[in-house]
């Protein structure tokens, strides 16, 4: 019974869904349905915040390694959970806007996590230079075409490849590396991706079937039996 | 913490603090200084290319140092840049400007502040244009930062023009309807009724009492959409529900990593226009005649892209040379 009520409703709700595209009368049970996946996914956030309290609370509680970090994750939490739970420090209190100006959690969000999330982010920066310097070879015939394609994209997509090749002239002009980069774009780029697109595309549908048809029980957890 | 590192954080804070207390607001360079520096940094790669020939290649904290002081130093110069305009920004531009005032458009700000330095430049420069031009906007976010991101845009535009502040009015010319979980579900449900993902605003203010939502019930009753995004759930997931299940015209922000992969729907014409990265925001400041961030970034991302490509360079003679030494 474990394994059968959910494969059940899994092949019961995918079917639906399935047919809710293409048979009006089946629309209503489809959105019906969607609506339930919203109704997980609010159960999801508060699955996850347990679980992040729960892991680095015991962190925290043996002392393992770097347990300080935890205390810092935990209170963050609090700090965050309460402030936005409580509308805490904003106008008129409980019953207003947990973004309004004034509220911890607006605050802490614009002078707190902006900041610490854009430095974080900016650090790849740092680590694609570093990458290229030593991995990005010209080691084959195709790695090579994808380091021009890369210089292409670099220089066209800021203006030091207008000022490189702006005076190349008009009926030349798709040598100018802006345009170089719209074609590298529009034609390889296209190509690749809409097969990678296609490829999944087919994908998704072998893998909903398999999972409508009860034929692939990974989601279930444990051996696919 | 080492004493190396002790002294490196140290000297970060003293120059941090001497650049906040003692030197002159705004700091920019003039164009005679700013080439100095930029030969000064070219010569740099010329002897790191050099030390390479030699079979002597530079270590990471070096390459990270270059990429820093070429990301920063850019914000201080002052080079007029040439901006090519790409067709799929003028798309945007023609969209947005083709639509008469009054124009309801439904704005989704798909991302989080990570993405921020990206795509929040193309959002203030919408936001802005949309307000000087009366074209009100419908907002909302799939991602849970996405609303204050676009609070942020709203403030930035009553920044730039204070005479706003008076003349646009919260629920008559602009909403937030804040963020909703359920990814493209929520897309699909807003199909039917708006209402029903988000029955009151960010202000807890009830649907029905909002003046700008009084005859919007579903796609059908929205001019046009533009998407901010930055991943999943973001353009992809709109096209697919909203744009080709309900018809809603769309165009789209994207981080410059996720604009690649919006291009097939772009081709198709399933999106009407795409505005890729910093650069792509620096061209839609450019059509709407609105100069922000992303101009003022641009020049730092220049510097960033001629970094990569010299050590790119400077990497493969290392490399050319290793293998020609290997034989």
């Amino acid at each position: 019974m474990k394994k059968q009520i959910p494969i059940l409703i899994t092949a019961t709700v995918g079917t639906v869904l399935v047919l809710s595209v293409f048979f009006p009368p089946a629309k209503m049970l489809g959105e019906d349905f969607s609506l339930f996946f919203d109704i997980i996914a609010v159960f999801a956030f508060f699955l996850g915040g347990g679980n992040l309290v729960r892991v680095h609370f015991i962190k925290v509680y043996r002392r393992k390694s770097d347990w300080v970090y935890s205390v810092v994750t935990l209170v963050g939490f609090t700090m965050m959970l309460a402030s936005g739970l409580f509308k805490l420090g904003g106008p008129p209190g409980i019953s207003g806007s947990v973004t309004a100006d004034g509220s911890y959690l607006n605050t802490m969000f614009i002078h707190i996590i902006a900041p610490l999330s854009s430095t974080m982010y900016a650090l790849l920066a740092f680590f694609v230079a570093s990458a290229s310097y030593r991995a990005f070879r010209a080691k084959n015939r195709e790695a090579t075409i994808l380091l021009i394609a890369a210089f292409v994209i670099l220089l066209g997509r800021t203006p030091l490849g207008m000022m490189a090749t702006g005076w190349v002239w008009e009926s030349l002009s798709i040598f100018q590396i802006p345009n170089l980069a719209v074609w590298v774009m529009n034609v390889p780029n296209l190509a690749g991706q809409r097969s990678i697109l296609i490829g999944v595309g087919l994908g998704v549908v072998a893998m909903s079937l398999r999972l409508i048809l009860g034929m692939d029980r990974t989601y279930l957890g444990g051996d696919n039996d | 913490m080492k004493t190396k590192e002790f002294i490196v954080t140290a000297i970060i804070i003293v120059v941090l603090l001497l650049c906040k207390f003692v030197l002159p607001k705004p700091i920019q360079f003039s164009p005679t200084i700013s080439w100095i520096v930029t030969i000064l940094l070219g010569l740099v790669f010329a002897f790191i290319f050099y030390l390479t020939i030699k079979g002597k290649p530079v270590e990471r904290r070096i390459v990270f140092l270059l990429v820093g002081i070429s990301l920063v130093v850019p914000f201080f110069m002052q080079f007029k840049l040439p901006l090519k305009i790409s067709p799929e920004v003028q798309q945007v531009y023609d969209k947005l400007a083709s639509l008469p005032p009054g124009s309801k458009v439904l704005a989704s700000f798909d991302y989080d502040p990570p993405s921020a330095p990206e795509l929040q430049p193309m959002a203030e420069a919408f936001v802005k244009y949309a307000f000087e031009h009366d074209i009100k906007i419908i907002m909302m976010g799939l991602w849970p930062q996405g609303p204050q991101q676009a609070n942020q845009a709203v403030e930035a535009a009553f920044e730039e023009n204070p005479a706003l502040r008076d003349q646009v009015k919260y629920g008559v010319d602009y909403v937030n309807l804040g963020f909703q979980s359920g990814n493209e579900f929520v897309v699909l449900r807003m199909g039917e009724s708006f209402k029903s993902m988000f029955p009151s605003d960010l202000n807890y203010t009830p649907y029905d009492s909002i003046p700008l939502l009084k005859n919007v019930s579903n796609f059908s009753n929205i001019d046009w959409s533009i998407n901010f995004s930055a991943g999943k759930p973001g353009t992809v997931e709109w096209i697919q529900v909203a744009v080709d299940r309900y018809n809603l015209p769309m165009s789209a922000g994207n981080t410059a990593v996720q604009a690649p992969m919006v291009y097939p729907y772009l081709n198709a014409g399933q999106l009407l226009g795409l505005m890729g990265g910093m650069s792509g925001a620096a061209e839609f400041e450019k059509l709407t005649n609105l100069p922000g961030k992303a101009t003022t970034f641009l020049l730092s991302q220049t510097f960033a892209h001629v970094v990569v490509i010299l050590f790119i360079i400077i990497g493969n003679v290392a490399f050319l040379r290793s293998r020609k030494e290997t034989k």
